[in-house]
């Protein structure tokens, strides 16, 4: 075991420890991380995903500064109890555009990552602004003061530009109507068809049931989005990923 | 770690590794042997476990192992057990008419349960985990007697497939109240007047005269959906008045609001959402709460 004593050379020099310690770490984080950029497997591409609307990425925002992921994963796990309650386990082409994905980590509160749909604007207006009143056992905290928040389309451009700088493929088209498109979304009287042209499969709604266009708008426009972007009735994932 | 020959210095005592600092010398204590032998079983177990699972990248995919593991393949297929395990009641229960599933007891013993596990997914964040809904919310009852669309299990089980006044499905049951107060459709008393004529109907403290004039607004406006005399009708899920059983809510203010602004009660389509046995399982587990026509 000739060369194990050579380590003493490495050992006693503390320069050459260093240099060597993070090529070995460097080899390993190649390993690792880089194919995750090519092989095909990871890189699913699934039909129907889209980019969210103005309103919807404001409203994720909203999701994100009320800590709503500390209580609420966005993560249906391929196990049949999972899939059982919540619907398909989650697909990793369904959160590429989330910038930071809201995977979370924890369930105090139920899955939301096919939340949209499921229920009413109305009900979601009623349980953010007191969830008690629909589900007496729920321990979540209340979300009224959303419904006093107004908003405006004034950052809009600018956020949708940061996502199309890290990859999220807004078009120019979509760039130009950030402000109409944030506003026409919680008005059904407005024309939307830009909008719906736009983005494929989007509720317009007045989702606060306001006139005010105010931030839980903007939250249940998100959550109404959340999951129902690929349609599973036509989509067969393959097995062998 | 092994690799010089420990040397005892004499038997029972602990040779040393030839570091000395002034006059301190450390001890070369050899690792147990099992802990040596278990270091090496890992490396093997480690060498062993990527020819067995998916593990090393090349340049267009990654070994797959020789087991052939799949997260994918592995929840399909158990979720295919038990799909199977069930498969023989749910044809039963698909192939069934509606209306016998609540006679049959061989489908109900499983409607039943499946049905429940069914509602507290999915149904209990708005009817209530006890299926009594929201009073005065318009979250209805499911336990009562009093139906809006109705209460058979063929018309349970389309308002669950379509659901209610949702843009989702084009089927959905549809109906609209006008909003009589802010667009103007009455004039404030006259929306005033009705109010005590609703509360007279459904046996409420009133205004004699005032219900009196409501009756005229009533007969001119409301029975088209409502009924001559306040008796609802299912067919366009307009409720009866003349109960004590309100959606939202039947004081004063609250009708008043109702007649100034309408409602609009919405209930998703369950369709795409639950396959057609579960859809009969929680049809029929409603309309078994007390309620079922």
């Amino acid at each position: 075991m000739a060369f194990l004593d050579k380590h003493k050379a490495i050992e006693t020099h503390a320069t050459l420890l260093m240099v060597l310690s993070l090529l070995v770490v460097t080899i390993g984080g190649i390993v690792q991380i880089v194919p995750l950029f090519y092989l095909e497997n990871t890189i699913e591409n699934v039909e129907g995903v889209r980019p969210y609307t103005p309103l919807e990425l404001a409203g994720r925002d909203i999701y994100i500064r009320e800590g709503c992921y500390v209580c609420h994963s966005q993560m249906i796990r391929p196990m049949r109890d999972e899939v059982e309650r919540y619907g398909h386990y989650s697909l990793a082409a369904e959160s590429k555009y989330d910038h930071p994905f809201q995977w979370g980590s924890k369930r105090t509160g139920p899955d939301l990552a096919r939340v949209g749909g499921k229920y009413s604007d109305a009900w979601h207006v009623d349980h953010l602004t007191n969830p008690q009143v629909v589900v007496p056992e729920s321990v979540m905290p209340k979300y009224a003061f959303l419904l006093n928040n107004v908003i405006d389309a004034k950052y809009i451009g600018d956020e949708m530009a940061t996502h199309r700088m890290v990859g999220v493929p807004y078009t120019d088209d979509m760039m130009a109507n950030a402000a109409a498109d944030f506003v026409a979304q919680a008005d059904p009287d407005s024309d939307y068809s830009g909008l719906q042209e736009r983005y494929s499969k989007t509720n317009v709604s007045n989702f606060d049931g306001q006139v005010a266009l105010t931030e839980m708008d903007a939250l249940i426009a998100y959550l109404q989005v959340l999951g129902t972007m690929v349609d599973f009735s036509t989509f067969t994932p393959d097995a062998s990923r | 770690m092994c690799a010089k020959k420990v040397t005892k210095a004499a038997p029972g005592q602990v040779g040393t590794t030839g570091h000395e600092w002034d006059g301190i010398e450390e001890l070369n204590n050899p690792l147990p042997r099992w802990w040596v032998w278990v270091f090496y079983a890992t490396i093997v177990w480690g060498i062993g476990y990527t020819i067995a699972y998916p593990a090393w990248p090349l340049l267009t995919g990654a070994t797959p192992g020789v087991l052939g593991s799949s997260t994918r393949a592995d929840v399909q297929a158990e979720i295919d057990t038990f799909d199977a395990k069930n498969a023989d009641i749910k044809a039963k229960l698909v192939a069934a008419p509606l209306d016998q599933i609540v006679t049959t007891p061989e489908l109900m013993a499983y409607a039943e349960p499946a049905g429940a596990a069914v509602f507290r997914t999915n149904c209990a964040q708005c009817h209530g985990a006890g299926a009594a809904g929201v009073v005065g919310k318009g979250y209805p009852n499911l336990l009562d007697n009093d139906w809006l669309w109705g209460g058979t299990i063929d018309d349970i089980h389309t308002t669950i497939t379509h659901g209610i006044r949702n843009t989702a499905d084009a089927d959905a049951r549809y109906s609209q109240m006008p909003r009589f107060g802010v667009d103007e459709l009455l004039e404030p008393a006259q929306v005033d007047a009705v109010v005590e004529h609703v509360l007279a109907i459904s046996g409420q403290e009133h205004d004699a005269t005032l219900a009196a004039e409501g009756a005229t607004v009533f007969a001119e406006n409301c029975v088209a959906c409502h009924g001559e005399k306040g008796q609802g009708d299912r067919a366009q899920g307009a409720p009866t008045l003349t109960d004590a059983i309100w959606l939202y809510g039947g004081d004063r203010a609250a009708i008043k609001t109702t007649v100034t602004y309408a409602r609009f009660g919405v209930m998703p389509p369950w369709a795409g959402r639950l396959t057609e046995d579960e859809i009969r399982a929680v049809a029929a587990y409603v309309h078994s709460r007390g309620g079922g026509e």
